[in-house]
C-alpha cells in the first residue's frame, strides 16, 4: 500500500484477491469490496533489493540477468535454453521454482525484450513462449499499455480508440510519431524487432570459489595437496581482484562414488595468502578418506572481509610490523585448525566481581580492553579452578577461616589466613543456575554469599577457600577451594 | 666429509677454531640471542652470561606439594615473562584451563600479552609450542606439560635457538610419585628450576599472612653451576629480590654449598 495525497493506494495485491481488487485502488474502496483484507505499508527499497537478489538468483539459468522496472527480471536465454531442455521447459521450471519460494510469476520468451515484457505483463498466461518472428501476431491483441509507454500516452491512445497494440500497426508511421512522439514509435519498433534494444545486465556475482575437475580420480595425499595448492592459488587471485581476504573457507571433495566430504577452516585475520590457506587444509588431509578417488574439488570462501592490497618490501619500516602480525595470525590459524575452534584465546577482563566471571576468553587477535579492570592489589590466585572443589574443613563458627582442611586426599593445616572477603552474587542473575553444588544458605538472600579466605598451610602453600553462605541454626555451610596462590 | 678428510688443518688455528665451536655447542645458544638478567646479582652471577639465556629452552617445576598446580613456578615464570622486552605476545599452551588473569597481573604479566592455547594433552602442548617457537614476533612460548621426552625437549631447544624465541616448559604432574620419577629424567634444557613456597614470616604484631617467600633452586645450568636461593615473591613489575636477611649477607650464602651438584 502506498500513501499518496493522504489516501492509501494499493501498490500490490495478493493473487487470490485480484478478481475483486486491483493495484492502484484506494484502500477505502478496497476495504468496501473486501472487508477482511490486511493492509501493509509498501517498502519500495526493500522490494528493489529483493528483486535484485532474485535477479542474481536467476543467474542459475543464464549468466545475463537484469532487473526490469519494479517488478520484472530480464534473462537473456541466447544459447542456454538447451541446458534445460528447451525454452518452454526452462520458463516452466523458473515459474515452478519461484512458486515454491512463494512468489507468483509469469514468464514469457520472445525474440525481443519488448515483446517478452508485454506478453509476461499482459498476456495472462503463466508461461508464454512465442516462436521466432511471431511478435506481430502475438502482440496484436494486447493492450497498448503493455508497450511500456508513459501513462499519459496510453490515456491519449485510449481516448482515440486505440486500445490494442494491433490498432497501432495500421497507423501510418508519420502520424504515429507526430501524435504520440518518437518514443512511442520506438517502443513499438523495439517490440517488433525493427529496432535493437540494448539492456545492461547486473554486474556478475563475484566468484568466491575455485574449482578443479580431474581427468582421472585422484587419491594420493600428495596429489590432493597439490590440488589444494592450485585451488588456493586460483581463489586468492579472485579475492585479490575484489580486494578482500577470506575469513572462513570450505573445501569440498566430490568422490567418485558420489560422497561429498568437506573440511572447514577459519582465519584469525582476513587472508589471501595461497600458501597459508592451502596449509590450513593440507594439514588435515588425514581426515579425508579419498576411497576410490576424488574427481572434483571446490574451495569456497564462505566469509570475506575487505583486505587492502600490500606491496611487500616497499615500506621497510612499517612492513616489518605487518609481517610479524601476519606470522602470528597464521600461527593462530594453524593452532585453531588443529586444536579446534576457540582453543586459542586471549584472557580479557570482564566487569564482574564474581571471580570466575571476571575473565573471559576472546579470539586471540580481537581488539580488546587492557587489564585495567584487574587490580593488581587485590588478593587473587594465579590458578583459578574451573569449578570450586568441595573441601572437608574444620573451622570455628561463625566466621573464622578453617584451621584444617582436606583437599584432593591431602590434609592441610592452616598456619595463617587473611580474610574474609565477602563476595555476593549478582542479584540480577539466576543464582548460579545449574551449579547449585556450592549453594550454601537456605534462604535466597544468602545462598549467593561467599566468604573468601587466603590461607597458608604449614609448608607455605597458599590457597583461596570460601565458605558458601552463613552459619545458621541447623545449617552447616560448605567449604570450597577455588584457587591456588603462588 | 670425504673432501675435507684429506686436508690437514694447521694445528694451532684448527684447534682454536674447534675449541670455539665446541664451546659454542656446549653453551648452546647463549650469546646468540642475549640474556635476561634477574637484576639480583646473586642469581645473575650463577648464570652464564649474567642472566637467563634468551632463545633457549628452560624447564621449571613445582615441588613440595606444588607438583600438580605449579602455581609458584607459574608465578616465578610470569615474573620472568613480565621483564622480557620488547613486550611482545607470549604463547601459553596448557591442558588445564586454570590460568587466572588477575593473578598474573599481580606478578607483572599483562594479560593482553598472553595468548592462551588450550591443547588436548601433553603431546599436543609440545607440538603447539614447537609451532609457536617458529614465530619470531613472540617474546616467549610457555607450555604446561607433564611428560617431556628427551627428543621433544631437544626439538624445543633447537626451535628456540633458531628463532630467538625463549621457550619454557612448566612441568605439571598428576601425582607426586610421577613427579619424582619424571623429574629425574634427562631434559635438554639450558636451565632447570625447581620452585616452591616457603612458610611466610609473620609481619611483627600483625595477624594474617606474611611476606611471600619462594625457595628457588637452579638444579641444572648449562655452562654454569647449580645454585639455590630464598627469594621474596616477585612484585607487580616482575622483579624478585633476595629475602631480606639473606640479602644482608655478602656474598652468596656459603651454607647452600652442599646443594650444588656438578652438571
Amino acid at each position: 500500500m502506498e500513501w499518496a495525497g493522504g489516501r492509501g493506494l494499493l501498490a500490490a495485491v495478493d493473487e487470490r484477491l485480484l478478481d475483486s481488487i486491483v493495484p492502484g485502488m484506494p484502500l477505502a474502496d478496497a476495504r468496501a469490496i473486501a472487508p477482511g483484507i490486511v493492509a501493509l505499508d509498501a517498502d519500495p527499497e526493500g522490494d528493489a533489493a529483493a528483486l535484485r537478489r532474485l535477479a542474481q538468483w536467476c543467474g542459475r539459468y543464464s549468466p545475463w540477468t537484469a532487473t526490469d522496472g519494479t517488478d520484472g527480471i530480464w534473462l537473456d536465454l541466447t544459447g542456454v535454453a538447451h541446458l534445460f531442455g528447451d525454452e518452454p521447459s526452462l520458463a516452466a521450471d523458473l515459474v515452478a521454482r519461484l512458486k515454491r519460494r512463494g512468489l507468483t510469476a509469469r514468464a514469457a520468451v520472445a525474440d525481443t525484450p519488448g515483446a517478452a515484457s508485454a506478453l509476461a505483463r499482459a498476456g495472462g498466461k503463466s508461461v508464454t513462449v512465442i516462436p521466432s518472428g511471431a511478435e506481430q501476431l502475438a502482440l496484436a491483441l494486447l493492450p497498448v499499455s503493455a508497450l511500456r509507454l508513459p501513462p499519459e500516452t496510453c490515456e491519449l491512445m485510449d481516448r482515440l480508440g486505440l486500445r490494442r497494440i494491433g490498432d497501432l500497426y495500421k497507423l501510418p508511421r508519420p502520424a504515429l510519431v507526430s501524435r504520440f512522439g518518437l518514443a512511442a514509435a520506438e517502443r513499438l519498433d523495439q517490440a517488433l524487432g525493427k529496432l535493437p534494444e540494448p539492456l545492461s545486465p547486473l554486474p556478475p556475482m563475484p566468484t568466491r570459489s575455485s574449482h578443479r575437475c580431474f581427468a582421472e580420480p585422484i587419491a594420493r595425499p600428495e596429489d590432493l595437496a597439490a590440488a589444494i595448492a592450485s585451488l588456493a592459488d586460483a581463489l586468492c587471485r579472485s579475492l585479490a581482484r575484489d580486494g578482500v581476504g577470506a575469513r572462513r573457507l570450505a573445501l569440498r571433495f566430490y568422490r567418485v562414488d558420489g560422497v561429498v566430504l568437506a573440511l572447514e577452516a577459519g582465519t584469525a585475520q582476513a587472508s589471501r595468502d595461497p600458501r597459508h590457506l592451502a596449509h590450513l587444509f593440507a594439514s588435515r588431509l588425514d581426515r579425508i578418506d579419498p576411497d576410490l578417488g576424488v574427481e572434483d574439488m571446490r574451495l569456497e570462501a564462505l566469509a570475506v572481509e575487505p583486505l587492502g592490497s600490500r606491496q611487500p618490501g616497499l615500506d621497510r619500516t612499517g612492513a616489518g610490523n605487518d609481517r610479524s602480525d601476519d606470522a602470528l595470525a597464521r600461527l593462530v590459524d594453524r593452532l585453531e585448525t588443529r586444536l579446534g575452534a576457540g582453543s586459542v584465546a586471549r584472557l580479557r577482563p570482564r566487569d564482574s566481581h564474581i571471580p570466575e566471571r571476571a575473565q573471559e576468553r576472546v579470539p586471540a587477535l580481537a581488539p580488546g580492553r587492557g587489564g585495567t579492570l584487574w587490580n593488581a592489589g587485590k588478593t587473587r590466585p594465579l590458578r583459578l579452578l574451573p569449578r570450586p572443589e568441595p573441601i572437608e574443613a574444620i573451622a570455628p563458627i561463625p566466621d573464622d577461616p578453617p584451621v584444617q582442611f582436606r583437599w584432593r586426599r591431602l590434609t592441610h593445616r592452616v598456619r595463617a589466613a587473611d580474610g574474609p572477603e565477602r563476595i555476593l552474587g549478582e542479584w540480577w542473575r539466576e543464582p548460579y543456575a545449574g551449579e547449585g553444588s556450592w549453594r550454601g544458605g537456605s534462604s535466597p538472600a544468602d545462598e549467593n554469599l561467599r566468604d573468601y579466605y587466603a590461607v597458608e598451610d604449614t609448608v607455605g602453600r597458599r590457597f583461596w577457600v570460601f565458605r558458601a553462605g552463613l552459619h545458621k541454626p541447623g545449617v552447616t555451610p560448605g567449604w570450597f577451594l577455588h584457587g591456588v596462590f603462588p | 666429509m670425504n673432501a675435507t678428510a684429506g686436508r690437514v688443518l694447521p694445528p694451532p688455528e684448527g684447534l682454536a677454531a674447534l675449541k670455539e665451536q665446541v664451546g659454542k655447542l656446549a653453551r648452546g645458544s647463549v650469546g646468540d640471542h642475549g640474556v635476561l638478567p634477574f637484576g639480583v646479582s646473586a642469581i645473575d652471577a650463577a648464570l652464564p652470561g649474567g642472566g637467563l639465556a634468551r632463545g633457549a629452552f628452560h624447564e621449571l617445576s613445582g615441588i613440595d606439594g606444588d607438583e600438580e598446580d605449579g602455581a609458584v613456578a607459574a608465578a616465578f615464570l610470569a615474573g620472568i615473562l613480565a621483564r622480557l622486552s620488547p613486550p611482545a605476545p607470549v604463547l601459553w599452551c596448557h591442558v588445564f584451563d586454570d590460568l587466572y588473569g588477575p593473578g598474573l597481573v599481580a606478578r607483572g604479566l599483562a594479560p593482553e600479552r598472553l595468548i592462551s592455547v588450550r591443547a588436548r594433552d601433553d603431546r599436543t602442548v609440545l607440538e603447539a609450542m614447537e609451532d609457536g617457537l617458529k614465530v619470531p614476533s613472540l617474546a616467549a612460548v610457555v607450555g604446561e606439560a607433564g611428560a617431556l621426552p628427551l627428543t621433544a625437549s631437544r626439538r624445543l631447544q633447537l626451535a628456540a635457538a633458531n628463532s630467538g624465541v625463549t621457550a619454557f616448559v612448566l612441568r605439571r604432574w598428576r601425582t607426586g610419585t610421577r613427579a619424582a620419577a619424571e623429574r629425574a629424567e634427562p631434559v635438554a634444557a639450558a636451565t632447570r628450576w625447581r620452585v616452591s613456597a616457603l612458610p611466610s614470616r609473620p609481619v611483627d604484631g600483625e595477624p594474617g599472612l606474611g611476606r611471600l617467600l619462594w625457595n628457588v633452586e637452579l638444579t641444572r645450568c648449562r655452562g654454569g653451576v647449580p645454585a639455590h636461593w630464598i627469594l621474596e615473591a616477585c612484585d607487580a613489575t616482575g622483579h624478585v629480590a633476595l629475602a631480606a636477611e639473606l640479602a644482608d649477607r655478602a656474598p652468596a650464602p656459603a651454607e647452600r654449598q652442599p646443594l650444588r651438584r656438578a652438571g
